[in-house]
């Protein structure tokens, strides 16, 4: 007899949700993040549906705002793979130069991320997405269904969620209506680094330790990627060993002191730490509900 | 950190690393009445074995403070219970899903909600879970959400219970208020079937006994609750079930290649193994298992693959390809349990959306033979299910399936049903049998047939389906239609909901699910007259667009034409013939149309006489006319 492994059930789970999503779909995409999540989330795509090549298109919501590593990396990975990779920035942030040192953190990803992602989906007319988030990152994705209805105006509603037997999905919805789909729900931080490690996935290289100018606000070291970084008096970066255990906009994510280079010692520094991977992120300090309201909010 | 701490991950990662991914995965929920302890002992399992990040200890903390039910002290049920709903009412709504593991075992833990009005989603967390643990509030012993949970743990076949009997600081850490739920809780188990139950005494608030024994309990002389989760035996038995992979999805990269993509249900395959294409029984062979990673020598239940055969047979999605030493059954009629989990109630005879495994077809449900009271066991005469009631009901489908009872397959035996119109999964259900009725009863082949009746008649049968709102003035333009019909020759009949009411259907009343059987009994006796050759006026109500859809499947579309009589409610109330609006409004008359029952206007009829306009005279010409147009009558 044998015996499948965790990380060969996971796939397995993974990979049957992605074959269900597009079959019950007339237009799915799947938003792509740069990270590693997404990383594993494609590489899990792409495993779906081989010899074919994923029956969808990506999308990455842009702030303008990533690190560059991040840009370097989503562009060399489209032209090697031959990806058909969408990239949509609000229109009306680039007018407005929105960013997080004068409109702050909340304005930012509103604008940037929920209404940008908002608007692409209309744009497109996608009725399904698929996003790389899981239940282990925060307690009210905890909550969420692995197929996610979404009203015409993208709110998710948490006291209505259609019951989820088995592997059966309910993928069903109204005109205007669409359905996020997670097919990593399942899987744990530890998980993700243990599949990118023994399928050798690529991922951008800010999650290793290196030597980068760092400067530290509000107990955050935020790294100085670009020169459109407004530095307080007295603060000099600082170069720094860091890494980075989750990626977002560069302003708004903060490193961790590292000297792990290779993927065994990020996930030995993983296991041994005491914080959550999110507390990196600036947004999600606001208050105890706000992933749940940016969520009812159409945010991923 | 979601993950206990040992020597190795120090010293040797890789190593580490190789253990934790063979460590076996137990999944299981909490569940039991409301207020029970469950959330908290989840939260108490987390914090005692040193599984809670430092950040979010400090939320803890605060909102202990802020929205805690300990007074301010540590409320672990907010490591759970995340909604802001939630928190704000100290229950939980819906399942949650933790991740931990420990040196010897990883974990899913679902925590789900014990009351009642949630019970879909406790549902919902039972469905994949292997064992669960029944919590009981040593003050309040077994309750009906304490049998309702064990039942559907029983029916949803979860093997391993683990009887939790909490808040035992409570009641003095008495050993006899435990013994006596403990022979409570088995005498019920017992009746239900859940014969291997584990039992336990604990404070998930004080945390006597859950990461380990401690002193309050020197009586209870049993393993701590995660020295019982991690020594419980979980054998994976399905590779040892017939194969069995539903195709997901045809892979048709370019010409030469047609792979179907499916999860192996069940058993192992090989290529060059015989199997068969269900539902239609072709017989082919395995030709290869075709993975991103490379070709497969073997694959085995739970593995994502792509198989290509060796013939070009037609298989698409939803199929079965099952091993031809011993391939499920097909059929198209049922008796399966229901668990309905909708605010509206299972209406009997309106058609729902079937899906099991890759497949959705229409199914129609017979009235319950019976619900269960999940607190006496007794069955009960039902003539619907509504909202967490649980019943054995006779299924008919429209197409047949290939399907396995579900206590061999739950993927081949488990199913949900889907509302047509607001796309809600309206009920989970669990097939145990086909019935033989299909087989057996097959359709008298008739000499004199259909088109022998409606030849000697002359006409082209048909059913003229009048609808609209009671005193809309349905029946007088209906008898005019007949009278003027009749009067040209023609074989008609004229099917008046008062009058059926009074005979064929006089056992149902008003609710939804008598008007939907109703409408059901009309159909079928229109649809007979129709196959006897006959011009059927049905001069009915029918509130429903679903049921009226029903009559139209049932009857033929192109032999159905829906007449939409137009009256607005204010001038059908101000005619009022009957009386039956003045009675209605005064409240005697109860689920009436248009006042406290909804009409669903038709969206698409083939007419619509609009009687503010037209006299039933000019209606019933109108309706004449079409009926020639159409070839009905010359
Ligand atoms: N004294 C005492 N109180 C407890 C114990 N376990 C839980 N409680 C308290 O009981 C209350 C309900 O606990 P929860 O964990 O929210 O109960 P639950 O079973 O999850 O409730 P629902 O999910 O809403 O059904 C809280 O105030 C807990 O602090 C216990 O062992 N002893
Ligand atoms: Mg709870």
């Amino acid at each position: 007899m044998t015996t499948l492994t965790h990380l060969q059930r996971l796939e397995a789970e993974s990979i049957q949700i992605f074959r269900e999503a597009v079959s019950e779909s007339e237009r799915p995409v799947m938003l792509y993040s740069v990270g590693k999540d997404s990383s594993v989330m494609l590489h899990l795509a792409l495993k779906a549906f081989a010899p074919s090549p994923p029956p969808f298109q990506l999308l990455h919501v842009d702030t303008t705002w990533k690190f560059q590593a991040m840009y370097e990396f989503r562009d060399r990975l489209v032209a090697e793979k031959g990806l058909d990779l969408l990239v949509h920035r609000n229109p009306e942030c680039v007018e407005r130069g929105i960013n997080p040192f004068d409109h702050g953190s909340a304005t930012h990803t509103d604008m940037w991320k929920t209404e940008g992602l908002k608007q692409a989906l209309d744009l497109y007319g996608f009725d399904l997405a698929f996003g790389g988030a899981r239940r282990d990152e925060e307690k009210s994705r905890a909550k969420e269904r692995v197929f996610s209805l979404r009203s015409a105006q993208h709110r998710w509603d948490p006291k209505l969620q259609r019951p989820e037997l088995w592997h059966l999905y309910n993928a069903r919805k109204a005109p205007g209506e669409s359905v996020r789909v997670f097919p990593i729900s399942n899987w744990t931080e530890l998980d993700i680094w243990q599949y990118i490690h023994r399928e050798q996935i690529p991922i951008v290289p800010l999650y290793f330790a290196a030597k980068r100018p760092v400067i530290e606000r509000d107990g955050a070291l935020i790294m100085v990627d670009d020169d459109r970084m407004p530095l307080q008096p007295g603060e000099v970066p600082e170069m720094r060993s860091v890494r980075f255990r989750t990626l977002g906009c560069y302003p708004l994510t903060g490193a961790v002191e590292s000297e792990a280079d290779t993927l065994t010692g990020i996930i030995q520094e993983m296991l041994l730490t005491t914080s959550s991977e999110r507390q990196g992120r600036v947004i999600d300090h606001d208050s105890s509900g706000s992933m749940e309201k940016k969520k009812q909010e159409g945010y991923f | 950190m979601a993950h206990a701490s040992d020597d190795l991950l120090e010293t040797d990662i890789d190593a580490y690393l190789d253990r934790h991914e063979h460590k076996s995965m137990l999944r299981f929920i909490t569940c039991g009445s409301v207020d029970d302890g469950k959330s908290t002992l989840i939260g108490r399992l987390l914090y005692d074995s040193k599984l809670v990040f430092e950040d979010h200890l400090v939320a803890l903390e605060a909102d202990s403070k802020k929205v805690g039910t300990q007074g301010g002290e540590l409320d672990f049920a907010l490591l759970v219970d995340g909604l802001a709903a939630e928190r704000e009412q100290g229950i939980t709504i819906d399942v949650a899903y933790r991740f931990f593991s420990t040196e010897r075992r990883k974990f899913i833990v679902a925590d789900t909600p014990g009351h009642e009005q949630y019970t879909r989603n406790m549902v919902t967390g039972a469905s994949t879970a292997d064992l669960a643990i029944v919590l009981i509030d040593a003050r309040k012993g077994v309750l009906t959400q304490t049998r309702r949970h064990s039942f559907v743990v029983s029916l949803l076949g979860i093997r391993h219970v683990v009887l939790a009997v909490n808040k035992i600081d409570l009641v003095d850490y008495s050993e006899e208020v435990y013994r006596q739920i403990e022979s409570d809780y088995r005498e019920f188990a017992s009746q239900i079937g859940l014969d291997d139950v584990t039992c336990i005494p604990m404070s998930a608030l004080a945390g006597d006994n859950i990461t380990e024994v401690g002193p309050n309990m020197p009586w209870y002389d049993g393993l701590p609750l995660m020295g019982l989760l991690e020594d419980v035996q979980i054998d994976d038995e399905l590779q040892s079930l017939p194969f069995r992979m539903a195709v997901q999805w045809v892979n048709r990269p370019d010409l030469d290649f047609r792979g179907f993509s499916g999860q192996i249900s069940g058993g192992t395959v090989r290529p060059g193994v015989a199997v068969r294409v269900l539902p239609s029984g072709r017989a082919t062979t395995v030709d290869r298992i075709v993975t991103f990673d490379g070709d497969l020598e073997e694959a085995v239940a739970g593995q994502s693959v792509t198989i290509t055969l060796t013939d070009e047979v037609d298989v698409s999605r939803g199929d079965v390809i099952a091993t031809s030493l011993a391939p499920p059954a097909v059929a198209d009629q049922f008796e399966a349990h229901i668990i309905w989990m909708d605010d509206h109630e299972m209406l009997p005879g309106r058609p729902y959306l079937l899906k099991i495994g890759a497949r959705t077809v229409n199914a129609t449900l017979a009235q319950p033979k019976y619900k269960v009271n999940v607190n006496t066991l007794e069955h009960v005469a039902a003539r619907t299910l509504e909202l967490n009631e649980i019943g054995i009901c006779n299924i008919n489908l429209d197409r047949p399936i290939p399907f396995d009872a579900y206590g061999e397959n739950r993927d081949m035996g488990g199913f949900i049903l889907i509302d047509r119109f607001t796309n809600a999964t309206v009920a989970a259900g669990l097939l145990h049998f086909a019935l033989r009725r299909s087989d057996n009863v097959h359709w008298q082949a008739i000499e004199v047939d259909k088109s022998a009746h409606a030849l000697q008649k002359a006409q082209k049968p048909c059913v003229v389906w009048f609808t609209g709102l009671s005193g809309s003035g349905k029946s007088t333009i209906a008898n005019i239609v007949e009278r003027k019909l009749f009067e040209q020759g023609r074989h008609t009949y004229l099917l008046d909901g008062d009058n059926v009411r009074h005979g064929l259907n006089k056992d149902l009343g008003f609710t939804d699910a008598d008007r939907v059987e109703n409408i059901r009994r009309v159909s079928e006796v229109s649809g007979l007259m129709v196959d006897a050759g006959l011009i059927v006026l049905v001069s009915f109500i029918s509130p429903f667009i679903a049921e009226r859809r029903m009559a139209r499947e049932r009857v033929g579309a192109d032999e159905f034409i829906e007449v939409y009589v137009d009256t607005p409610l204010a001038v059908a109330e101000e005619r009022d013939p009957k009386g039956l609006y003045l009675k209605a409004r005064r409240g005697e008359l109860a689920n009436f149309t248009g006042i406290d029952s909804p009409y669903e206007a038709p969206e698409s009829p083939e007419l619509t006489v609009d009687t503010t306009s037209m006299t039933p005279e000019q209606a019933a010409d109108l309706i004449i006319d079409h009926l020639r147009q159409h070839g009905f009558i010359n």
